[in-house]
């Protein structure tokens, strides 16, 4: 293995790669193209937000890296390795409903985690129930829970079995305005303190820029990489701030809309 | 349901709430006494009349006998049907190309009524247990097998990927994802088809076997017009209907079993 080819242009160790994804689905007879040759290089502990039109195929491309779809052609490759099926590893978060309403807390977070010994689970259960500040809820089901604390729960299932990527699609589409600022608040902090590479799925221009690293912008259907805007402002950050304000704006141009109302 | 409509349920659930049913029942015997009376001439008798027939058949020990025998053929019947159909509904509903094999085959034989196999089940088993058993069994088998394949098709596909993500094998995704998800609505199906069996099982006894309910109120009528034994037989048909319905939606309650989909 070369370890020239693992580099990404930040001089960081890759950790995953797509060369030329294409996907096409089959839909009625009719095949419809939704990524057109996606060539993109993730390096290790980055945080890269995917921004794109509705229905542009991000969440496919999300797939495709989770491995729950295969490209119909070029390759993905986590450590050198091509992905083929979804691996614990690397978990994805789901937009919605994505935590088991039959499991109470405590139950969702130690669902990836049969295979240790009981002490051991308990610790890691404790420990990330304390991490997404779900302390007092450890027996409550789903269903008592409110969308935030659900997603909450649903980031630290996925965090407890230890994957080195996070892939989280649009996990707080759903929630409201006020729930959603505290939850990136939330992700970051995690995020500074397990380092793991996140690849963040978002149609919010403001979510993208407050997190991530680099923000991917996906054309419409069938996508193609537009763009990558690397956000240069170090956390925590300052979101009215004019380097903030510029590197939205541009964003904004980039997809496309006006940035007026 | 949420937390609050939980709360606002228990909360309007208050004592006078709980015996409006109650008090309703009390009317309607009070009315049916008084038509009764009325109408001596009538051969329906009255409340009074059925509660005596009550206590003669628990004099002469026959109550529980036919309870008993009742139950017991209803539970072969629906155990039977239930260990065959949900396995096999859910193993059909996973594999979408078995259930387009089987479909059409399901919807012939699912509204041929369970008592169209009467005369087969005499046939085939005789006058007794087992042909009543069949026919219940019968009677339960389709729409345990529909509920069954239903219940895997409409599991959220975010469950089955989240349990292929934590990479479990088919034993524990099984054990851990697919059963779980599927048992609120099981049960619900299982709620429905055990009023099946309870319908089924005393038209049965009419015809196969000379113990039970449905032999009571047919025994009653041809050995002497008893009416009041008629009518005893179905109140008691319908209590030990409403029991088995409240002993399964007791299950409902479970913290594990209480939610659905459509609250997600």
């Amino acid at each position: 293995m070369a370890t020239e080819t693992l580099k990404t242009p930040s001089g960081l160790r890759s950790k995953l790669r797509m060369e030329h994804v294409s996907k096409v689905f089959d839909r009625d007879g009719k095949s419809v193209p939704v990524l057109d040759d996606i060539n993109l290089d993730v390096s290790e502990g980055e945080f890269i937000c995917l921004v794109g039109p509705s229905g542009c195929g991000k969440s496919t491309l999300l797939n495709l890296t989770g491995g729950f779809l295969a490209p119909t052609s070029g390759s993905v490759t986590i450590d050198g390795q091509g992905v083929h099926g979804p691996d614990p590893r690397r978990i994805l978060v789901f937009q919605e409903r994505g935590v088991f309403p039959w499991l109470t807390v405590e139950g969702n977070i130690g669902f990836g985690l049969s295979k240790l010994s009981r002490v051991e689970r308990e610790q890691r259960i404790a420990h990330y129930i304390q991490m997404v500040r779900l302390q007092g809820f450890e027996h409550t089901y789903p269903s008592d829970l409110s969308g935030g604390m659900k997603q909450r729960l649903q980031v630290a299932r996925a965090l407890a079995v230890n994957p080195d990527i996070l892939f989280l699609d649009e996990p707080f589409g759903a929630l409201d305005s006020v729930t959603r600022l505290i939850m990136r608040g939330e992700l970051l902090r995690i995020w500074q303190t397990e380092r793991r590479t996140i690849i963040f799925v978002t149609h919010d221009i403001d979510e993208a820029v407050q997190l991530a690293d680099r923000v991917v912008v996906l054309s419409s259907r069938p996508a193609k990489i537009e763009d990558i805007l690397t956000i240069d402002i170090a956390h925590p950050r300052n979101i009215s701030s004019p380097r903030y304000l510029e590197l939205r704006d541009e964003l904004l141009r980039k997809i496309g809309l006006a940035y007026t109302v | 349901m949420t937390a609050i409509e939980r709360e606002n349920r228990s909360r309007s659930l208050s004592l006078s709430t709980r015996l409006r049913p109650i008090a309703f029942v009390v009317a309607l015997l009070v009315l049916w006494q008084i038509a009764v009376s009325r109408h001596p001439d009538q051969l329906l008798p009255g409340p009074w009349a059925v509660v005596k027939a009550i206590g003669e058949l628990l004099q002469r020990g026959l109550l529980l006998k036919y309870v008993v025998a009742s139950l017991f053929r209803v539970t072969w019947g629906f155990a039977l049907a239930a260990v065959l159909a949900i396995p096999l509904g859910l193993t059909i509903g996973w594999y979408r190309r078995g259930e387009m094999a089987i479909y059409p085959l399901v919807q012939i034989f699912r509204p041929i009524s369970p008592l169209a196999w009467i005369p087969l089940a005499i046939l085939w088993f005789g006058v007794g247990d087992l042909a009543a058993i069949f026919l219940i069994f019968v009677g339960c088998f389709f729409p345990l097998l529909l509920t069954a394949m239903s219940a895997v098709r409409n599991i959220p596909a975010v469950y089955i990927n989240v349990g292929r993500n934590f990479g479990m094998s088919t034993a524990q995704f099984v054990y851990r994802v697919l059963y779980p998800a599927v048992i609120p609505q099981l049960i619900v199906g299982s709620r429905i088809t055990m009023g099946i069996a309870w319908l089924v099982v005393v038209a049965a006894e009419m015809i196969a076997v000379n113990s039970g309910l449905g032999f009571l109120i047919i025994d009653a009528r041809n050995a002497g017009n008893r009416y009041d034994l008629v009518i005893a037989g179905m109140l008691i048909i319908g209590t030990i209907g409403l029991l088995l319905d409240l002993g399964m939606r007791s299950l409902e309650r479970v913290g594990s079993l209480r939610w659905s989909y459509s609250e997600e």
